[in-house]
């Protein structure tokens, strides 16, 4: 009888895990947008109101719920947009569009949209929903330092993060954390902007700078929460797991092995890449050279020298 | 509750359960024949490509005729044996990669036509069309794997007795190509 490894077992259970922590992140990240919303009438109206704080809760739902079915349905695009990527013109690249058409045929998957950011450090990474609706970005310096089969490993590793979901829960933890951060920004300079001139005219200034003030602190303790996010997102498993889905689907460690170390010895920074969107790159994009090989548990990738390590212990 | 809906679940649940073996096994069988028939898509785009690229060669390398006409007979062959039984298939398709790589290393010796724009587009475009047919087989095979694997298992393997669900062939390459290729790698965690 045939013998079928380990692995399927493996992926079936992570894709199961994916799914399911994805649909836990957007139910707890409503259940704290639903807290919010009771909370922060009492605070506007100096008085608790149970009317006021059902109805804060159902609105901060309904909105979060919206953001929620957008970041879903066009979080592909939004990170896109966010990491400065524009969509290949398939005539402009004939390789790199063939070289992700024939990795889509090997892993029995339509071939994802390709984006090129135009930056000099190589780097690459996947998004979207689901494997129907995936995108892949790659750099333009990924395209120049990378020869053919190592460009054929790094992209196999992002069909990795396809086919196991992987993109899913990344992309659902960028809009998040991105929102959060974004939200962070705008009321903490709301606060030092409406500083001093809460002072000249105290009475309607006062009471404004109390509610920015109030929910400022709010999204400050909620920081915690965004790394938390980042964490739940970054599993070495997942890394590890996309690169031995490259060498399933290419048949080729090599590749993977010298393309990993040429992303990982480059000492260009990547611009375009922020602490929201940093886990979903092959490798990190802003920890270099001496630490990309230092473990630790608040680095989004597993240090390099291991992934190697695995990769090549799949050749025995 | 009652005796009778306790049965009633049970009965339910088993009914439930079969409906998602039974389904799970044809989307495994979908997609055997859905891979193989990528296969077919690969090949026939290697067919259509060769013309072009004997064109193209002809241009700088016209006395290179033997090769060429190698490569235009493999071809029309390869066409011909698509319709034939996959034995018979294999071997023209074999026969004609054979005849493409002799193609290619008689380029070397032409920096002109080296140098060509449509060439280099037509190398990119069969060397992928390689791939594609390895990957395309490839991926017949593993699918083939997981089916197999599949109707073989408890308690899927009643089902298939009684639906008919046959084990699919593997796509068996020629031997010297079976050397050149790895064993997949046995991934374990």
């Amino acid at each position: 009888m045939n013998q079928p490894t380990l692995a399927p077992a493996t992926f079936q259970t992570l894709i199961a895990a994916n799914k399911r922590r994805s649909g836990f992140l957007v139910v707890a990240m409503l259940g704290l947008a639903a807290l919010a919303g009771a909370v922060i009438p009492t605070a506007l109206l100096g008085q608790v109101s149970p009317a006021a704080m059902i109805g804060g809760a159902l609105l901060a739902v309904a909105l979060g719920g919206f953001g929620a079915l957008i970041g879903y349905y066009k979080g592909a695009s939004i990170v896109m947009a966010v990491s400065g990527a524009t969509p290949l013109n398939p005539a402009d690249d004939r390789e790199l569009q063939n070289v992700v058409e024939e990795i889509a045929i090997a892993a029995g998957v339509a071939p994802p949209k390709i984006y090129l950011i135009d930056d000099s450090a190589p780097n690459a990474f996947a998004t979207g929903r689901d494997p129907r609706h995936a995108a892949i970005a790659v750099t333009t310096g990924l395209r120049s330092k990378l020869n053919r089969e190592e460009l054929q490993a790094v992209i196999a590793h992002e069909f990795g993060h396809i086919v196991n979901y992987d993109i899913r829960l990344m992309m659902i933890t960028a809009v998040l954390a991105g929102a959060i951060v974004l939200l962070c920004d705008f009321f903490w300079r709301a606060l030092r902007f409406g500083g001093p001139r809460g002072r000249s005219d105290r009475k309607s200034g006062g009471a404004a700078q109390v509610v920015f003030l109030v929910l400022a602190l709010a999204l400050a303790l909620l920081a915690p929460v965004v790394a938390k996010l980042v964490q739940l997102a970054v599993s070495r498993q997942r890394e590890f797991l996309a690169d031995a889905t490259s060498v399933r689907l290419t048949r080729n460690p090599n590749g993977l092995v010298t393309a990993l170390l040429k992303l990982s010895s480059d000492p260009d920074p990547l611009e375009a890449a922020n602490r929201a969107t940093e886990h979903l790159y092959i490798v990190s994009p802003t920890r270099k050279l001496t630490d990309a090989n230092r473990d630790s548990i608040w680095s989004t990738h597993p240090p390099i020298n291991k992934r190697i390590q695995r990769i090549r212990a799949l050749l025995d | 509750m009652g005796i009778g809906t306790v049965l009633l679940l049970i009965v339910a649940a088993g009914v439930l359960g079969t409906v998602g073996l039974y389904n799970g096994l044809i989307r495994k069988r979908v997609e055997t024949e859905n891979a193989w028939s990528q296969i077919d898509v690969q090949l026939k785009r290697r067919h259509d490509l060769i013309p072009n690229l004997v064109e193209t060669v002809k241009g700088y390398a016209g006395h290179e005729s033997k090769t060429l006409e190698a490569v235009i007979s493999a071809r029309n062959h390869a066409v011909t044996a698509s319709a034939a039984d996959p034995a018979t298939r294999i071997a023209a398709e074999n026969a004609l990669s054979g005849t493409l790589k002799s193609l290619f290393a008689l380029s070397e010796s032409y920096p002109d036509l080296k140098a060509n724009q449509n060439f280099l587009a037509l190398q990119e475009e069969l060397s992928s069309t390689e791939n594609r047919i390895g990957f395309s087989r490839q991926h017949y095979n593993d699918s083939v794997g997981v089916y197999n694997a599949a109707i073989q298992s408890f308690p899927a393997n009643l089902l298939a007795g009684s639906f008919n669900f046959k084990p699919a062939t593997f796509y068996q390459l020629a031997e010297a190509e079976k050397q050149a290729v790895q064993e997949a790698p046995r991934v374990s965690f």
